[in-house]
């Protein structure tokens, strides 16, 4: 369908945009790729009465890395960040699933922080930034507020962000050496949403694994971090009985959705499947980088 | 309604348009481009693709006046003097298409592809294609006709 009529505003600067949320709150929308945004104005599925277009503001979209982070910011395309060689040789997780993420023509426009205020439980970002543990700068008139990413997450398409806040940096920790990473997902075509998606990464210190991290895609109305099966793997050696045991405890406690893609107990089979490939996966990453 | 000033195949455009409106409508409605076909309208399809500064984006996805100041190509610039281009002369060679309907989203996908990834393999290609619907061929053709001009390209 066609786009509703609607008020649209491109501010020049931060403070403008920043300006016209206060006095909007959730009468606005952010318009950053549009590539989530855009389809739900088209089937009217979100009805602002201003859209505020944000993709003018360069100074959301630099890069930085500093004292064991990378800071990217807010309106960094997709496409930019899977190019850039700064994230493939500090967030390899991030650079892993990047490629995955829609079509070609999704990541020219699509945006990290996009696709991270928008939240979808089945994307690829929202499980990457939870597995590592990003940081979420949020701004707004009153100054700059940083949020966990265990508190960003909150609920289905929903975020811990105000109304009169805008999104502009996520950072994400630096890999520390000896670190392996993996993203492994079930799509029926390339470039679909997943059914399940895994984000995964293994810390090897002289053969032992020092730091697990596991996040799982598509499995629940948030991305799930596995925090059972990450703490049986620390201290322990890789193996493939461990990584087994370590797809049990994963996925022991999901309860995902069912929808005609697959069923409950289908997805639930796939996660675990996802944990065993995905641990190896980082496993042999970890000996590649080392 | 917003004032805008864009390059389309190389010619300099101006328009006067809603913020609501998509750049493929733009270019179909106020330009009379009408090789850019519009599908779905809400970014599943891939038939609207065009270029935009040597990007492949889905311009039912992108406003027009987000395209202001913008170098964009469509399906009608690719055509030389009336001509085909190397692409589409072998997907042409290659019987590619049936219907025509999704062809111009195909031939522009690959395109911008095959500029960034002139040594693609055929899972590449397949892997960058796959978010273009087709429902007449089934694909394989399509496929074909992209390979056949990645050789013809690479063999000068």
């Amino acid at each position: 369908m066609k786009l509703p009529y609607l008020e649209y505003a491109a501010p020049a600067d931060v403070t403008e945009a920043l300006g016209l949320l206060g006095e909007l709150q959730d009468e606005a929308s952010v318009l950053a790729g549009g590539q989530s945004l855009i389809p739900l104005l088209a089937l009217r599925l979100a009805r602002p009465a201003l859209l505020i277009d944000i993709n003018g503001l360069r100074e959301l979209s630099r890069l930085s890395l500093t004292d064991g982070w990378l800071a990217i910011g807010a309106m960094t395309r997709e496409y930019v960040a899977e190019e850039s060689l700064a994230v493939a040789e500090s967030v390899p997780l991030l650079a892993a699933a990047l490629p995955l993420i829609g079509h070609e023509a999704i990541r020219s426009r699509g945006t990290i922080g996009g696709s991270l205020a928008h939240a979808d439980p089945a994307a690829e970002l929202p499980a990457v930034a939870l597995a590592l543990d990003a940081e979420f700068v949020v701004r707004s008139r009153d100054g700059d507020r940083i949020i966990p990413a265990v508190e960003w997450f909150d609920g289905y398409l929903a975020t811990s962000r105000r109304p009169d806040e805008l999104l502009v940096e996520v950072r994400f920790p630096t890999a520390r050496p000896g670190t392996g990473v993996a993203f492994l997902e079930v799509a029926r075509r390339h470039g679909d949403f997943a059914i399940v998606g895994l984000a995964a990464s293994l810390t090897l210190t002289g053969g032992q694994i020092t730091d697990a991290r596991l996040a799982f895609a598509g499995v629940s109305d948030i991305p799930v971090r596995a925090a059972e099966a990450e703490n049986l793997l620390v201290g322990e050696r890789p193996s493939r009985n461990l990584f087994e045991e370590a797809a049990v405890r994963a996925t022991a406690r999901l309860n995902p959705p069912a929808d005609l893609h697959g069923s409950a107990e289908y997805r639930k089979k796939v996660a675990a499947t996802l944990v065993r490939r995905g641990l190896q996966a980082a496993a042999d990453n970890a000996d590649e980088r080392s | 309604m917003v004032d805008i000033t864009l390059t389309v195949n190389g010619v300099t455009r101006t328009g006067s348009v809603e913020a609501r409106k998509t750049l493929a409508d733009f270019l179909r409605d106020d330009l009379d481009l009408t090789g850019t076909h519009v599908g779905c309208e809400h970014g599943v399809c891939g038939a609207c693709t065009v270029i935009v500064d040597d990007r492949e984006v889905r311009s039912c996805l992108m406003l027009a006046v987000q395209a202001a100041g913008s170098q964009v190509t469509t399906i009608e610039g690719l055509a030389h003097d009336g001509g085909l281009g190397p692409l589409q002369q072998a997907m042409w060679d290659s019987h590619s298409f049936q219907c025509g309907f999704c062809t111009p989203g195909f031939v522009m996908q690959a395109t911008a592809f095959l500029a960034a990834h002139p040594e693609a393999d055929e899972q590449q290609i397949r892997e960058a294609l796959s978010g273009n619907i087709c429902r007449c061929t089934g694909y394989q053709s399509i496929i074909d006709g992209v390979l056949l001009a990645a050789q013809r390209t690479r063999q000068g």
